[in-house]
């Protein structure tokens, strides 16, 4: 197979579409006779639901229906957990899964207490006022360790205590680990991750059609096909009578694929009620309350390293929010205690965490999805024994790589795909060497900065190594098949939000097919188009759904071939398959066109061999037996103001290792987005909630999303080690971009500001001018 | 409250409506749901986000903090105008395009009408007024460097046409 | 997010407008640029009955330096037209100095003085200006008219002054003598932010080049803007050296208690306070320097 596309910056089939206002996004969805909703929404986090009076919302002209949990009757059921807790021994796991409508307690600020159906969405949100809600309001747990003391009150009654779960993973022998240490350091670490906020929120359109009992949904959801599963169970009808939609979308980045979401479970629902269309728009306000977060995690964490700064053993006690509801299970915490490892030889690791309900948002995985928390950790230890050893952070991380002969690596604990945690491959030192000079760190080091300094500058060098679990399992699918006009449609049932799908399979299937990539017409998100997948998280869609488009497109090559190898009476050998058309070798005037291939393939006479299908097309499917691991290391040179403690980046560089790649601009633009994210939780997303669970910085004025002028051009270079668990060699890059940002701006701001003062432990994410400035007035007290 | 309505008439993109609209309906509203012009899109409904940018009178304003009563006698520009009628892109739209500035798409819109207002005051703008000129749009996608890589692109592409 | 009903009136003329706000009073608000009054209202924070339009209302809006003794301001004029007034940002270096923070291009393209003054936010830059340059508020009503001092106009958060059949039509500064120099700062989260902490620095020197004037007025850091003029008044008769600027960056940090909020807390905003104040009367003193 001649692979002109893979591997080239290819530009994106779906541009113009975008680009000139014609891309269907979920709001824009208009359906005759369509009705609109919105919620009623808890303004306490905590309390118990005494009444809820509706009967002046139902007066007001324009409004249709209201609901409350009641009047869901049978329908109301808490929602299904998304990912049950992995096969580790002594698992503790308390399941308590959001409910569709607050019944008899609210637990977090936001939760639907009633549902109004309106004309429009401006009287709808009229109604709201109108309804009178009777509230016995409770203490709220928000802080982690006093939800597990004694005299909290709880989350969810019935449990008897906050805990939702309790895991712990163990790896060799910590104890003779720390028997043999030279040097054992212990802190507590803080990590706080933010609100996914992209810029289209969440929405839902469900539309009843009694007369052919379908039901279509539009969704903006990460995962269509699990959607419709879901929602034909839960309205007793077949999944092939719920068609669900997720059309364009407007960035999701991990939350908007949690389910059900209430409204996901209520318009559908009340549309067959009403048949009536349907329309919910989740605005601005409520996505800061009503779609899911990631936030915080408490470790106090240990090392043992040798004199050398060979790390012998880790531990990790940790706590971790997961906010009033758990339905997806132990993804986050699981990844951080497994991404905690990191690139490196740990001999001994013991981690135990406990999961603790809050009054506070559901938490479910966001760009990352807990590898921030546990990468953070690992960092900053490694900074924190290269000080107290005066080895350099460079070298301390470079001692400790996992060696490239040492793949597939076992780190023998459980990860989030039950799989055991293992490194299929990886060539990390030659990574680290790349990011080291791309950025100029010993010239930095040597050079630029003690004269920096010497001028009274606080500049500071930073470099973070991490691993990131990809591609997991469990499987994907593709159709592939060539339309009478020769153009190719591949179908697959992952969703999409702004990835490149429509480019980056479109420029498997052209190779195989020997078209032009805009040739291929690529579906994403449609389960009457597709009707089995899984959705698009973990860093997956490529390698996943990649895999079985080009096993698909391969089949159909073949077919092809085999056409027109009848047809032309010739042997397949004496074929090629090039610029839309299969010709004999040497004879390029003797060709069958793709299109034509495909009519031939249906034909209206004679029969179909048996053993051959009709139609020129193929569906497969790929799953991988476990994640594929990608690296990278970035490293970054910052200037803190000594006076105002404000941040300005200077230099910005990420090498990564994410194995072959098919298409580097795409790539390069994951990598961008994924660095801004991460900007932003190091230094400016933060969500500050009081002590009663009120957010008090819900709006984007309030909570900072990094523009233009915070983030910083980035330079870029690439290793590649192909994945063995797969044909095309993929390994995932979604979430690569956002992960090391948070202790490499703490090992940075440390190294700028730690000149001629006590030191200052950065120990905590995110910072802030104002909290540079609270711990080194701190550090400076005598 | 009883709403009022009021007869406005406008134009978008050179073509003149008619409508009676509610006093507070949002341009933003209006221009997606009334007109359909859904290129217009919406992010935050409280000016930050940037994504609802279009040009009143030619200049940039965030269509989510006007009424649509207020845009009566108005010229109005959408990102739905912006391709000439043969279909051919704006020297920024094919910029984005020929630099990967968008990803899932969604603030474009607003970007392309803040920046087409931009390079047509600052036809030779640096970096750093890219960027300045930028930050009232969010993008949380890009990271912005491939936006602002068009830009520059775009300005030259321009300038060189204007030349 | 979709704003409460509410009747809509575009007024035809200033005594149209002042006419319907006498008739409506406290329910109605006057929507010039809407920048701040509309996300509210699509909040439902703000849930007027009756928003006077006042952007078709003829001679609100521009800057009249006809009378040589001050630079009157229309209140319906727009961030953005100040910006490109290259006269008027000589004039009055804050401007030229705080325009640029004052949130993003499209807000500015539609964002009037006279809103921003009347709404009274006390971490925008534009009160603590007008305090520093001592502004006088023109106020009208359907029944007079009166005015007042920029520093007696803010009396609360979101709030001044004003009543509730008046308007705030123009603000008058004065024109700055020779041998001014003035500077505004702030830190801000990010560039278009409200201020954590801003200040105004005007300052006047001698024919011997010794402080004559001094105004300094802060934002971000109390219910109004706050003058902290009283501080600076040591340095009047005296040079600026690095001790006697250093000496009301000190007099500044205790004259303020700021509250802090969700970005900074207290003692950042108080230690800021004090960072701005030296770096903006250096400012505004190298530039008086370099002006005389």
């Amino acid at each position: 197979m001649t692979t002109r596309f893979f591997g080239a910056p290819i530009k994106r089939n779906e541009d113009k579409k975008l680009l000139t206002g014609q891309a269907l996004f979920i709001d824009d969805v208009e359906l005759p006779g369509m009705l609109h909703v919105a919620f009623l929404r808890s303004q306490v986090a905590h309390a118990r639901i005494q009444h809820i009076d509706v009967s002046r919302a139902l007066k007001r002209p324009g409004v249709v229906a209201v609901f409350t949990a009641d009047d869901l009757g049978a329908y109301w059921k808490p929602g299904p957990l998304l990912v049950p807790p992995p096969p580790i021994s002594g698992i503790v796991f308390n399941q308590r899964t959001q409910v569709p409508l607050a019944k008899d307690k609210v637990r977090h600020v936001g939760e639907p207490l009633a549902i109004v159906v309106a004309e429009s969405r401006y009287i709808a949100e009229d109604a709201l006022d109108d309804i009178e809600v009777d509230l016995e309001i409770l203490r709220a747990v928000v802080d982690l360790e006093h939800g597990l003391g004694t005299s909290s009150v709880h989350v969810h009654d019935d449990l008897g205590s906050n805990i939702s779960a309790h895991v712990r993973q163990i790896k060799g022998d910590y104890r003779c680990a720390v028997a043999k240490a030279d040097l054992v350091l212990k802190r507590r670490f803080h990590y706080e991750h933010g609100i996914s906020s992209p810029i289209e929120t969440r929405g839902v359109v469900a539309q009843w059609n009694a007369r052919g009992s379908q039901m279509t949904v539009w969704d903006t959801t990460q995962a269509p096909v699990f959607i419709r599963n879901g929602l034909a169970a839960m309205l007793g009808l077949s999944e092939r009578q719920v068609r669900v939609i997720a059309p364009f979308v407007g960035g999701g980045f991990g939350p908007k694929i949690m389910m059900f979401y209430p409204e996901e479970v209520a318009l559908p629902w009340i549309s067959m009620r009403l048949n009536r269309p349907l329309k919910w728009i989740e605005d601005r306000l409520e996505h800061f309350f009503a779609t899911t977060h990631e936030r915080g995690q408490i470790h106090d964490a240990e090392i043992a390293v040798d004199s050398q700064g060979r790390i012998l053993g880790i531990k990790d006690v940790f706590l971790h929010d997961t906010g009033a509801y758990n339905p997806y299970g132990l993804t986050v915490p699981i990844n951080s205690q497994c991404t905690l490892l990191g690139p490196y030889v740990v001999p001994a690791y013991d981690s135990t965490f406990t999961a603790v309900f809050t009054n506070l948002p559901i938490v479910t995985p966001y760009r990352g999805a807990g590898r921030q928390h546990g990468v953070f950790v690992i960092e900053r230890l490694l900074d924190l024994a290269a000080g107290e050893l005066n080895i350099d952070p460079a070298e301390i991380r470079r001692r400790n790589l996992i060696p490239p002969d040492a793949f597939p690596y076992s780190n023998e604990i459980i990860y989030q795909d039950f799989q055991p945690l293992e490194y299929d491959s990886g060539n990390y030192e030659p990574v680290l060497d790349k990011a080291l000079e791309t950025v100029g760190y010993n010239h930095f080091i040597k050079h630029e900065q003690p004269k920096l300094r010497a001028q009274g500058r606080c500049v500071g060098m930073g470099v973070a190594c991490y691993v990131e679990g990809t591609g997991i399992g469990p499987y994907e699918g593709a159709k592939v098949q060539v339309q009478a006009n020769g153009k190719v449609s591949v179908a697959t049932g992952i969703g999409t939000q702004g990835q490149g799908h429509f480019t980056s399979f479109a420029q498997i299937a052209a190779d195989q097919l020997g078209v032009d990539v805009t040739e291929v017409d690529v579906v994403t998100g449609d389960t009457d188009q597709f009707y089995w997948g899984a959705g698009t998280f973990a860093s997956r869609g490529a390698v996943v759904a990649g895999n079985a488009v080009n096993e698909a497109a391969r089949v159909v090559r073949q077919k092809a071939l085999k056409l027109a190898s009848d047809a032309f009476e010739c042997s397949e050998d004496d074929l090629v398959i090039a610029d839309g058309k299969v010709s004999i070798v040497g004879i390029p005037q003797k060709f069958i066109r793709l299109g034509e291939l495909a009519q031939r393939a249906n034909p209206m006479r004679g029969a179909v061999k048996p053993g051959t299908e009709p139609g020129l097309e193929a569906t497969q499917y790929f799953g991988p037996p476990s994640g594929a691991t990608a690296n990278g290391v970035h490293a970054v040179i910052l200037e803190i103001d000594p006076l105002t403690f404000e941040l300005k980046i200077l230099k910005y560089v990420v090498v990564h290792d994410c194995g072959t790649v098919i298409n580097p601009m795409i790539l390069a633009g994951q990598i961008h987005g994924g660095v801004a994210q991460g900007i932003g939780n190091a230094f400016y997303e933060k969500l500050s909630f009081d002590d009663q669970g009120q957010l008090l910085n819900a709006s984007l004025a309030d909570y900072l999303l990094p523009t233009a002028l915070e983030v910083p051009r980035m330079e870029l270079a690439h290793i590649t080690t192909p994945s063995p668990l797969n044909p095309l060699g993929i390994k995932g890059a979604g979430e690569a971009g956002a992960i090391p940002v948070g202790p490499l701006f703490a090992q940075a701001i440390e190294n700028a500001l730690n000149v001629g003062r006590k030191k200052v432990e950065l120990l905590e994410i995110p910072l802030s001018p104002s909290r540079l400035f609270e711990l080194t007035r701190m550090a400076d007290q005598p | 409250m009883q709403p009022d309505h009021h007869d406005i008439e406008l134009k978008v993109n050179g073509t003149t409506h008619r409508r009676g609209v509610e006093s507070r309906m949002l341009l933003s509203d209006f221009l997606r749901h009334e007109l359909l012009l859904a290129g217009t899109h919406v992010g935050c409904e409280h000016g930050v986000c940037g994504a609802c940018t279009i040009l009143v009178n030619g200049a940039p304003v965030r269509s989510c903090l006007m009424l649509a009563a207020q845009a009566n006698g108005q010229q109005l520009s959408t990102v739905e105008g912006l391709a000439n009628d043969t279909g051919e892109l704006h020297p920024v739209q094919q910029a984005m395009h020929d630099h990967h500035g968008l990803q899932c798409g969604y603030c474009t819109p607003g970007i392309l009408m803040t920046m087409t207002a931009f390079l047509k005051e600052n036809p030779a703008p640096s970096e750093e007024e890219v960027r300045e000129a930028l930050s009232g749009n969010l993008c949380r996608c890009t990271g912005y460097q491939n936006i602002v890589d068009a830009m520059m692109a775009a300005a030259q592409a321009m300038r060189a046409a204007a030349s | 997010m979709k704003p409460a009903p509410f009747n809509y009136i575009a007024a035809s003329s200033l005594a149209h407008a002042l006419s319907l706000k006498a008739e409506h009073g406290d329910e109605a608000r006057f929507l010039a640029g809407g920048q701040s009054l509309i996300p509210a209202m699509n909040f439902r924070l703000a849930r007027p009955a009756v928003l006077i339009d006042i952007n078709g209302v003829g001679h609100l809006a521009g800057v009249d330096r006809s009378n040589r003794a001050e630079i009157r301001i229309g209140a319906l004029t727009r961030y953005r037209d100040l910006e490109r007034d290259g006269d008027f940002l000589k004039a009055c270096s804050l401007f030229a100095d705080a325009l640029p923070h004052i949130a993003h291009p499209q807000i500015r393209n539609r964002g009037t003085i006279g809103g921003n003054l009347s709404h009274a936010d006390p971490a925008s830059e534009l009160p603590a200006i007008a305090v520093a340059m001592e502004a006088t508020m023109r106020i009208k009503s359907a029944t007079g008219e009166r005015q007042m001092a920029a520093s007696e106009f803010f009396v609360g958060v979101l709030s001044t002054d004003l009543q509730a059949h008046e308007m705030l039509v123009e603000i008058a500064f004065p024109t700055p003598k020779p041998r001014t120099g003035a500077c505004f700062m702030e830190v801000a989260r990010r560039r278009g932010d409200f201020a954590l902490v801003g200040i105004a620095v005007v300052m006047t020197l001698d024919d011997a080049r010794r402080c004559s004037t001094v105004r300094l007025a802060l934002c971000g850091v109390g219910e109004t803007a706050v003058d902290v003029s009283k501080v600076a008044f040591p340095l009047i008769g005296q040079s600026c050296t690095t001790e006697t600027i250093e000496a009301v960056a000190a007099g500044v940090r205790d004259a303020i208690a700021p509250s802090g909020n969700v970005h900074a807390s207290a003692d950042y905003q108080r230690h800021i306070a004090g960072v701005l104040a030296v770096r903006a009367i250096s400012a505004a003193h190298q530039r008086v320097r370099h002006a005389a």
